[in-house]
């Protein structure tokens, strides 16, 4: 008994550092947004959204997430089936060396996108060689979302792969055996089962890509500025203002968590036809 | 199939790799720029050798991230235990989706709101300027916290639990049942945490933005500062070492993941 009191208290320092540093910064984002320079209530954060083009910021960030969140997902889905049916040595080697690239700072690697992708860069000057003619790539939304899915692709495949691995090859075998053709195969029981990677592998891309900001100013060129770069520029550009930043910050929270729960709906509402 | 899944590999990895290729090229280096290659030397790794910021910056980063991932670490077991035992299922949901925030809430965020939290207490004590090495480390120990702990919760939960409780009928204390025959059960979940936890306190740079003083300057707020101004090959070359130290890194854990594999069959 006096066992199990101690080890549930061993929790307590835990739960007292979130209170402190998880939830009471999230108090602290609302009460920067309803609050002025002066510390007094106020809502000039908030109608000053509407103003300007911020809204227009959001929207974009948000397409431009979502479009690299498919593309990942496109990438992904094949190099995670391709994997889970690779001899268990081939899988490990595989794993790693997806997960490699995400051990590289990204500011290293978004950098070296730039020597590839600029008029005068590496894919250039192969093109130019085979008289291909130069492209222009640096500086587009193109570029930036490259950038984007090099980012985060292997937060696509890693849950993919995981639940693929899992999958009992002689489900699969069963399916053939009843009848089912590869496609049908794929519908019915591959797809549901690793639904639940895809799901997660859809959020670890989605919610860094919405809120990415280097990427966008070094690929993009400044040409274009996501919500991420804004919220960016209010706290520590030159026109430092928290009060808005922190207005921007739960707009773009909000914006993720109804993201997120569309998407778990949609989830639970593909796996309950499963039955 | 084999040749078109084959073919389909080589271009993932070739995108997934192209840019540490150049990476690396470039390191190499003989000449100053960093698009186009001219000679090959050594001179950007004397270079990087040579710059006491640099070094310096390094150094700051392995005292953080080894301090926040020990405090992590220690935090996050002690949680991870005391979050398994508790009765009431309301209470757990409630810890486990606190503490889930950090993962799914956008590192700006995390990082801005900690700054926010950080400003705000050090104005009403009128201590200026905060941020500091310490409150680099709050906000570390703060992000790698939930990765600990959910690093370790699934070796709890595969442990039978009837192998504490015999220890403690053979006369243990519960302290000494849990150091003897919990801890070695979990550790590998506990090593797991810890090597995510320095991996992600040392790769930080978004959060690490937004709570770092002047004072205190970590490798990615270094190299974020290079870049601002002019970009040599120095910065490629430190990243190919810290590239090649990956790697090996990697290389050990995967053989001593392999091995214990190994025993447990």
């Amino acid at each position: 008994m006096k066992a199990g009191l101690l080890q549930r208290a061993a929790a307590a320092p835990h739960i007292v550092w979130s209170a402190l540093f998880i939830l009471a910064p999230m108090v602290f984002v609302v009460y920067y947004t309803f609050t002025d320079g002066s510390g007094s209530p106020s809502l000039e954060n908030i109608t000053r959204l509407n103003a300007g083009n911020y809204l227009m910021i959001l929207v974009n960030s948000l397409c431009m997430a979502l479009i690299a969140t498919v593309i990942c997902f496109l990438i992904a889905y094949p190099a995670a089936f391709i994997f889970s049916r690779m001899k268990k040595k081939a899988q490990r080697l595989a794993i790693l060396l997806i997960m490699l690239p995400l051990w590289m700072n990204f500011l290293i690697t978004t950098y070296s996108w730039m020597t590839i992708l600029e008029d005068t860069g590496v894919i250039n000057t192969l093109l130019s060689a085979l008289r291909l003619g130069p492209v222009h790539m640096i500086n587009t939304p193109g570029a930036v979302i490259c950038g984007m899915v090099f980012c985060f692709l292997p937060y696509m495949i890693l849950p993919i792969y995981s639940v693929m691995a899992g999958i009992d090859p002689k489900l699969i075998e069963a399916a053939a055996d009843l009848g089912c053709s590869p496609a049908q195969t794929f519908a019915k029981v591959i797809w549901p089962l690793s639904l639940g990677g895809v799901i997660s592998g859809i959020t670890m891309v989605f919610v860094p890509s919405v809120s990415t900001f280097y990427i966008s100013q070094k690929l993009g060129g400044g040409t274009f500025q996501l919500i991420g770069d804004t919220i960016e520029s209010y706290f520590t550009g030159t026109a430092v203002n928290y009060h808005f930043g922190a207005a921007l910050s739960l707009i773009l929270m909000v914006l993720i968590l109804i993201s997120m729960a569309v998407m778990n709906r949609f989830g639970e509402g593909e796996g309950g036809e499963i039955r | 199939m084999k040749k078109l899944s084959g073919a389909y590999l080589v271009l993932l990895f070739g995108f997934l790799y192209a840019p540490l290729l150049v990476m690396i090229m470039i390191s190499f280096n003989g000449g100053e720029s960093t698009a186009h290659m001219t000679g090959v030397s050594l001179r950007w790794y004397r270079e990087m050798f040579k710059d006491a910021a640099t070094l310096q910056a390094f150094k700051n980063t392995l005292t953080l991230s080894v301090s926040a991932a020990l405090v992590s670490t220690f935090l996050g077991t002690l949680a991870a235990v005391g979050i398994e035992r508790m009765r009431s299922a309301r209470l757990k949901a409630l810890v486990m989706s606190i503490t889930n925030i950090p993962m799914m809430n956008p590192d700006i965020v995390t990082g801005i709101s900690l700054m926010l939290l950080f400003v705000f207490m050090a104005g009403l004590i009128g201590y200026t300027p905060v941020l500091s090495f310490w409150t680099l480390l709050i906000a570390h120990i703060s992000f790698c916290l939930p990765y600990v702990i959910l690093s370790v919760l699934p070796k709890l939960r595969q442990m039978d639990k009837s192998l504490p409780e015999a220890a403690m009928d053979l006369g243990c204390t519960p302290l000494q049942s849990f150091l003897r025959v919990e801890l070695p059960f979990i550790s590998p979940g506990i090593l797991t945490g810890f090597i995510m936890a320095f991996t992600l306190s040392f790769d930080d740079f978004v959060i690490s933005n937004f709570t770092s003083g002047a004072g205190f300057e970590t490798l990615t707020i270094h190299i974020f500062a290079m870049i601002k101004k002019s970009v040599k090959p120095d910065i490629y070359a430190l990243s190919t070492l810290i590239f090649a130290a990956v790697l090996l890194l990697l290389l050990v854990y995967d053989l001593l993941g392999g091995r214990e594999e190994d025993m447990a069959v």
